[in-house]
């Protein structure tokens, strides 16, 4: 067995699974969001007729999409939640501090945890170690109820990066690129392991990058495996122990690609799939009217660092506008600390509450008919962030910074070398 | 048996388009259902209640969102037809009872009115004549499909 069907060994009480196989597993963690809470509620009450649920300590709920409540329809909800939580001894509820999957990667999962959450972006978790997976309410209701759901245990998918990092390439691009590859189906009911040099040097905010992606392929789970950079990841985070899991030495994998970051050069996705990437050379010089730094992608401390580097001393063009959402109220602080956020708002930046923000459309900077919008985020999909007109291009936080003071996308290498 | 009118739609229709995020907000499916595809003239001008979607490769990726699949329902959305489907929309799509039928290969047009039969695995256009055969669901799933959906079936 592979790490992935270990893991899901372990948690169906089996000593062996095989790709194909349905099995019920226990969850670790059952994580839903605003934008699913409410509905899993209604299921929950009305359809299953449920009363409580099974093991409260199990479950996260997290404001995050619609914060603080930006219209009258997501008060209501948010207050739906938190009645909900109350009434069923719900510990972890996280009020308008961040990115649902921010929060669980900080506070919550271990290596070797298995997770659910009634979001698509929950295959992050991956970047530690853990197997998690977005489903939709109905299941996440009959999670609630019984602590357990039946899954498929998946093929997996084997990508080997190796090489070195070019200043002005970052983990984004590279995701960007091996999803151009397998297309945006191309992991469709898999996982997607990976590994090699390339990877290691990765700190956990940039595997979280890639772990975070791995959805726009249509993957199940992602999977890095832990090292001592998630053991020290944990440990800042007050957290320690967790299983070592060792494959098996003929451990399957339906496929292997292999990567080098050598010849990689930053990457940009283009409307209106993530699967239409080319190398930023095409788009250089191209006008965008909004520019958006932050979602669960790439809106941790590393991100925004990048981003305050370069725009140290400069000024946003007056063409456009920047707006900078920490992906959590930890990040946020160590933002303020380190000084980012002062040489972000010096340069012409708007900082935005820790949340979702101008990843999708239901909360802050809508983009109108037409706009173009730069972001760090993981989706470009027609109207998602505004008008069915606005255009969405995705790049790493280094273009989006690059491009804030020209107004223009812009090669961030022009800068940094 | 499935027998109705077809609306056809391209590749990798994400749920997004299918029913927008800023959506999500409302705390009803009735009250997000007149936004359903808002985006798309050919679905908003022509759908009825009743009519099959037919879709090409990856239909419903992108977000969990299971509000997606239950909009579909709430319109009376009879069938959806595909190459292939996203993960979570094909298991959510089932979960609410909706069939999902993945066929390789068809020759399906906008507005072709075809019949599903589900046991058997055949589709035919009754447009052109013309049979084309899927892999008729694993027991297991057709009885979900059966019962409306896996609240349903688990309480029978
Ligand atoms: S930041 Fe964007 S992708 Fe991440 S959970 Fe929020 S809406 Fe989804």
């Amino acid at each position: 067995m592979n790490y992935i069907e270990k893991i899901l060994a372990m948690h169906s009480g089996k000593k062996e699974v095989k790709p194909g196989e349905i099995i019920n597993v226990k969850l670790d963690y059952i994580m839903s969001n605003d934008a699913t809470t409410t509905l899993a509620i209604d299921i929950f009450k009305n359809q299953l007729q449920c009363e409580e649920v099974t093991d409260p300590e199990k479950l996260v709920v997290v404001m995050d999409h619609y914060t603080p409540s930006t219209s009258i329809e997501a008060a209501n909800t948010h207050m739906k939640m938190r009645n909900f939580a109350k009434e069923q001894g719900i510990d972890f509820v996280y009020d308008c501090k961040g990115v649902c999957h921010q929060i669980m990667m900080e506070k919550h999962v271990n290596p070797g945890n298995l997770v659910i959450g009634a979001d698509s972006h929950t295959c992050t978790y991956g970047a530690i170690g853990a197997l998690s997976t977005g489903m939709g309410s109905t299941d996440i209701a009959i999670a609630w109820s019984e602590g357990e759901v039946w899954m498929k245990v998946p093929e997996t998918i084997r990508f080997i990066v190796e090489g070195k990092w070019h200043s002005g390439v970052y983990s984004k691009d590279l995701i960007l690129k091996i999803i151009k590859d397998i297309t945006v189906s191309g992991a469709t009911y898999k996982a997607m392991q990976f590994e090699g040099s390339a990877i290691e040097s990765l700190s956990i905010s940039g595997r979280t990058t890639i772990c975070n992606m791995a959805i726009e392929a249509g993957a199940k789970f992602a999977y890095i495996s832990p090292d001592r950079k998630t053991d020290e990841f944990l440990s800042e985070n007050g957290r320690g122990d967790y299983v070592k899991i060792v494959p098996d030495e003929e451990a399957n994998y339906i496929k292997t690609y292999k990567y080098n970051v050598n010849e990689l050069s930053p990457q940009i996705a283009y409307p209106s799939s993530v699967g239409n990437v080319m190398d930023i050379k095409k788009f250089e010089g191209l006008k965008v009217d909004e520019i958006f730094l932050g979602a669960c992608t790439n809106g941790r401390l590393e991100d925004i660092e990048i981003a305050a580097n370069i725009l140290k001393g400069k000024k946003v063009s007056k063409n456009t506008r920047f707006i900078v959402t920490p992906a959590s109220n930890d990040v946020y602080i160590n933002a303020i600390k380190a000084g980012y956020i002062e040489i972000l708002v010096e340069a012409g930046g708007i900082i935005s509450t820790p949340g979702c923000s101008a990843c999708f459309g239901g909360s802050i900077g809508v983009v109108g008919k037409k706009e173009r919008l730069l972001s760090t985020a993981n989706r470009n999909f027609v109207g998602r962030v505004g008008a069915s007109d606005s255009e969405i291009y995705l790049g790493s936080p280094a273009v989006i910074a690059a491009s804030a003071i020209s107004g223009k996308i812009t090669d961030p290498r022009r800068i940094l070398i | 048996m499935i027998k109705n009118r077809v609306i056809k739609f391209g590749n990798n229709i994400d749920t997004d388009q299918i029913i927008g995020a800023r959506y999500l907000r409302f705390e009803s499916i009735d009250e997000m259902v007149k936004y359903t595809f808002e985006f798309d003239e050919n679905f908003v001008k022509n759908f009825k209640s009743g009519n099959i979607i037919v879709g090409d490769e990856n239909f419903g990726c992108g977000s969990s969102r299971e509000q997606a699949p239950a909009v579909l329902k709430k319109i009376g959305v009879s069938a959806i037809l595909a190459k292939s489907f996203a993960r979570i929309f094909y298991r959510n799509a089932i979960n609410l009872g909706i069939p999902v039928i993945k066929c390789s290969d068809y020759e399906i047009d906008n507005f072709d009115e075809i019949t599903i039969d589900m046991n058997k695995g055949i589709i035919c256009n009754n447009s052109t004549g013309k049979n084309f055969n899927f892999q008729p669901f694993p027991e297991f799933l057709q009885n979900i499909i059966k019962a409306g959906g896996v609240i349903n079936f688990r309480k029978q």
